[in-house]
């Protein structure tokens, strides 16, 4: 571990030992519990001028995503022209946070998105596996953040953490960190690879001690993504990350939340963890695709009373 | 802040007649003498109920004998017909039963909904089940019902202590007469329209409302062969008393004072969310709620801060909107009790705290409430307060914990939290109390038998535990 990254935080472990030890003493996740529990705030009834109000809020927390093998700059172009003005009919309905791409796409993203307020976030560090020598994975964000991208959303190493190797998993993120200079860094940490509540807990604060911005749940790219249980352990995490250490730290759960519905049980999970310090695009993002489009068709149906057909809102 | 816009659940799908009588053999009859029955919530009255006098309960009862003979002749398999066919209907009525409990109780409609209505029907369904294996339940080969049933039955969970009692009374082949609660008759008078929907034969199921005084005629009537009774431990012992040398059969389940203890090495964050279930569940109107919060020495600080962070955001309110978490006080007299136990907690030294929270000006309301530097001297240690208030001890080490969980009269239930499975089975073992939940609280099922030790009662509810007491 580097001198550098102990004299961040006061009280951090600085031998690999330590890690582990502070990692493996973290309070544990029940299972049952921890499910019934988002299960339970999953039942929240959030109707009529609340639900206009997470509506936009939602809008807003977008990162508008697009990562495919078969991503052009015009499809690129397309999706961050709708990051700016996600229904064209409605000059109220506020942008998205940020468009999110692979590192290749930054530059024609970056020329859409210029001067607009709206972030652009770049995966890189071998996205989605990881599995690349330390040296690649730092050109790939040095060429994203060069690029224009003011975000950078890069994969922890799901094999050295399963392997117990946190020191290289920290040393990594640190590394990632320090290439990525000004731009803010999101730890995408791939719950649905690693296994268990216990792990999600002990990947979120590795991150949060390595410098982490914001800490992510999921590429989007393995079986299971984004779920309820997981963010509430990584929304735990971060509320108790600033208790003790003083710094905020945000949460974006990417993967598999499609609907309006589903976003505002997220919402509603992090203003009975976190409370309102989180509930802003600085602090929480969705990882997402299509659920702008549902949550634009909601919005439409709040102002209007009835639902408008898909062909009422842009593709992309 | 996220404000949630106010979700009431609607009330048109209860409609209420403006008086109910009594349901005996069949019918309801007109309702003479009356009481009120209001809503805890704002006070207002939903309906008068009868008052059934001596006369009314020998009918009731009478009716129960004659419907005796019949029904316990029925084949096992029959019996279960009914029973299923309840518990069906009992499901197509959820929405409106859910609603009307919540009015007449003060309980939050999620609950009521999520929690009361699903287990009321899970235990018909369950007990149906039994009615035509009773031979295989290992209470000899040809078990027998024992004839009327005489059942009195609290008004914290009105509808599903009524299922614990009738489901298992019915299938064995015994009959009932059932006397709700004063201050939550209705969803009782609204289940024998249910037993009529299902065309149960007259005088099956019989349902007379009134106050203490109709409970003991009915425990006291010479022709009840069997007394059921979930209530208070002083009543308990009254009825004991009345019942002792009759050959009545007897089971009672009364009241309790959980311990709810969590080890240095609990999953914090559920731990806090079992606590806050443990004791602001239906208002602490539970017998076995997790009243006695024990913690290890060690984290009770920073349990403490985790529970208090929880509690502030606890949705006190109309129990009606769907994201109300803790209702109404059930009745003024409850109320007054809570108040007064909870100034005995103030006065004795204990340190008092509730979140901020407003208060509906009408009805009965108490705020969630903990009290910390609470002893086993303490008053609120060791009288049951059956309301929304927490207190809180310490203890060093698990014997300490063992003993001081243990050093109650009371025996109902006990939480352990701990992520060490040995030391759960090992404190476990050595608790003396008849439920004992594990990372978890206030967990219900029919299959699992529900019933203390000491003064939290004598037999078992539930599961094939509970075919027991209704068969000789």
């Amino acid at each position: 571990m580097t001198a550098t990254a102990t004299s961040r935080l006061s009280g951090l472990p600085d031998s690999p030992a330590d890690l582990r030890t502070f990692l493996h003493g973290l309070p544990g996740v029940d299972k049952v519990g921890i499910e019934a529990r988002a299960a339970a705030l999953g039942t929240r009834s959030v109707k009529t001028s609340s639900k206009a109000q997470a509506i936009d809020l939602a809008i807003r927390m977008v990162d508008l995503t697009t990562l495919e093998g078969a991503d052009t700059p015009g499809k690129v172009r397309a999706l961050s022209a709708k990051a700016l003005r996600p229904d064209p009919a409605d000059p109220t309905c506020p942008a998205v946070a940020a468009v999110c791409v692979y590192p290749a796409m930054v530059p024609t993203a970056a020329a859409v998105l210029a001067g607009s307020g709206v972030h652009l976030a770049s995966v890189a560090t071998a996205f989605p596996s990881g599995q690349a020598p330390l040296d690649v994975k730092l050109a790939d964000t040095r060429d994203a953040v060069a690029g224009g991208a003011d975000e950078i959303d890069m994969v922890i190493s799901r094999g050295a953490f399963l392997a117990g190797d946190y020191g290289k998993v920290f040393d990594e993120i640190v590394a990632v960190k320090e290439a990525a200079g000004p731009a803010h860094l999101k730890v995408i940490l791939e719950t649905g690879e690693l296994g268990t509540y216990d792990n999600v807990r002990r990947a979120s604060w590795l991150a949060m001690l390595a410098g982490a911005h914001f800490i992510k749940t999921s590429t989007g790219k393995v079986g299971v993504n984004a779920t309820l249980p997981v963010t509430l352990v990584m929304l735990e995490a971060v509320r108790d990350f600033r208790e003790r250490y003083g710094r905020q730290v945000g949460v974006k759960p990417a993967g598999g939340i499609r609907t309006t519905k589903d976003a505002i049980k997220y919402l509603v999970m992090i203003n009975e963890t976190c409370g309102d310090d989180w509930l802003s695009p600085d602090w929480f993002r969705f990882g997402a695709s299509s659920l702008l489009n549902d949550l634009l068709m909601q919005r439409t149906k709040l102002t209007t009373g009835h639902y408008a057909g898909p062909d009422y809102f842009t593709l992309d | 802040m996220f404000e949630y816009a106010p979700a009431p659940e609607s009330r048109s799908i209860v409609s209420l007649a403006p008086s109910y009588g009594l349901f005996i053999d069949g019918e309801f009859g007109e309702a003479k003498d009356t009481f009120k029955t209001i809503n805890p919530a704002d006070e207002e009255v939903l309906a008068e109920v009868a008052l059934a006098s001596p006369e009314d309960v020998d009918r009731a009862v009478a009716a129960a004998r004659r419907a005796f003979t019949g029904w316990s002749a029925l084949p096992g398999s029959e019996r279960a017909k009914y029973l299923f066919r309840i518990a069906r209907i009992i499901q197509e009525r959820s929405r409106e039963l859910a609603v009307l409990e919540s009015l007449d109780n003060g309980k939050p409609i999620k609950e009521s909904r999520d929690v009361d209505l699903p287990l009321v029907a899970a235990h018909f369904f369950y007990y149906a089940g039994w009615a035509d294996k009773l031979r295989y339940a290992g209470f000899g080969s040809d078990p027998r019902p024992l004839g009327v049933a005489g059942q009195v039955i609290p008004w914290n969970f009105p509808l599903l202590m009524l299922a614990w009692k009738i489901a298992p009374a019915l299938a064995t082949g015994n009959t009932v007469v059932l006397k709700p609660a004063e201050t939550t008759p209705l969803s009782a008078l609204f289940f024998a329209d249910v037993c009529r929907q299902a065309d149960l034969p007259p005088g099956v199921v019989n349902i007379v409302t009134g106050a203490g005084d109709t409970g003991r005629y009915l425990v006291e009537h010479p022709d009840v062969n069997k007394v059921a009774f979930t209530g208070s431990t002083e009543v308990g012992r009254q009825i004991a008393r009345s019942v002792a040398g009759t050959g009545k059969r007897l089971t009672l389940e009364l009241g309790g004072k959980a311990a709810n203890i969590v080890f240095d090495d609990a999953p914090i964050d559920q731990a806090v969310e079992g606590i806050v279930n443990g004791i602001f569940f239906n208002q602490g109107h539970v017998c076995c709620a997790g009243s006695r919060l024990l913690v290890q020495e060690s984290i009770a600080e920073e349990l403490l801060s985790s529970l208090r962070r929880r509690m502030a955001t606890l949705r006190v309110g109309d129990p009606l909107d769907k994201n109300t978490d803790v209702g109404a006080i059930n009745s003024r007299a409850q109320l007054d009790r809570i108040i007064e136990l909870s100034e005995i907690g103030s006065t004795e030294g204990a340190e008092r705290w509730s979140p901020p929270c407003d208060l509906p000006d009408r009805g009965f309301w108490f705020a969630p409430t903990i009290f910390t530097g609470v002893t086993q001297a303490h008053r609120i240690a060791r009288e049951e307060i059956f309301g929304p208030v927490l207190s809180v001890l310490t203890f060093r080490t698990p014997a300490e914990a063992v003993e001081k969980a243990n050093n109650t009269p009371y025996g109902l239930s006990a939480g352990i939290w701990s992520e060490k499975g040995s030391q759960i089975l090992a404190v476990a073992d050595k608790l003396r109390a008849g439920v004992i939940w594990a990372n978890t609280f206030n967990k219900f099922d029919p299959t699992s038998p529900f019933g203390g030790y000491k003064e939290s009662g004598y037999g078992r509810e539930g599961g094939r535990h509970g075919l027991e007491a209704y068969l000789a």
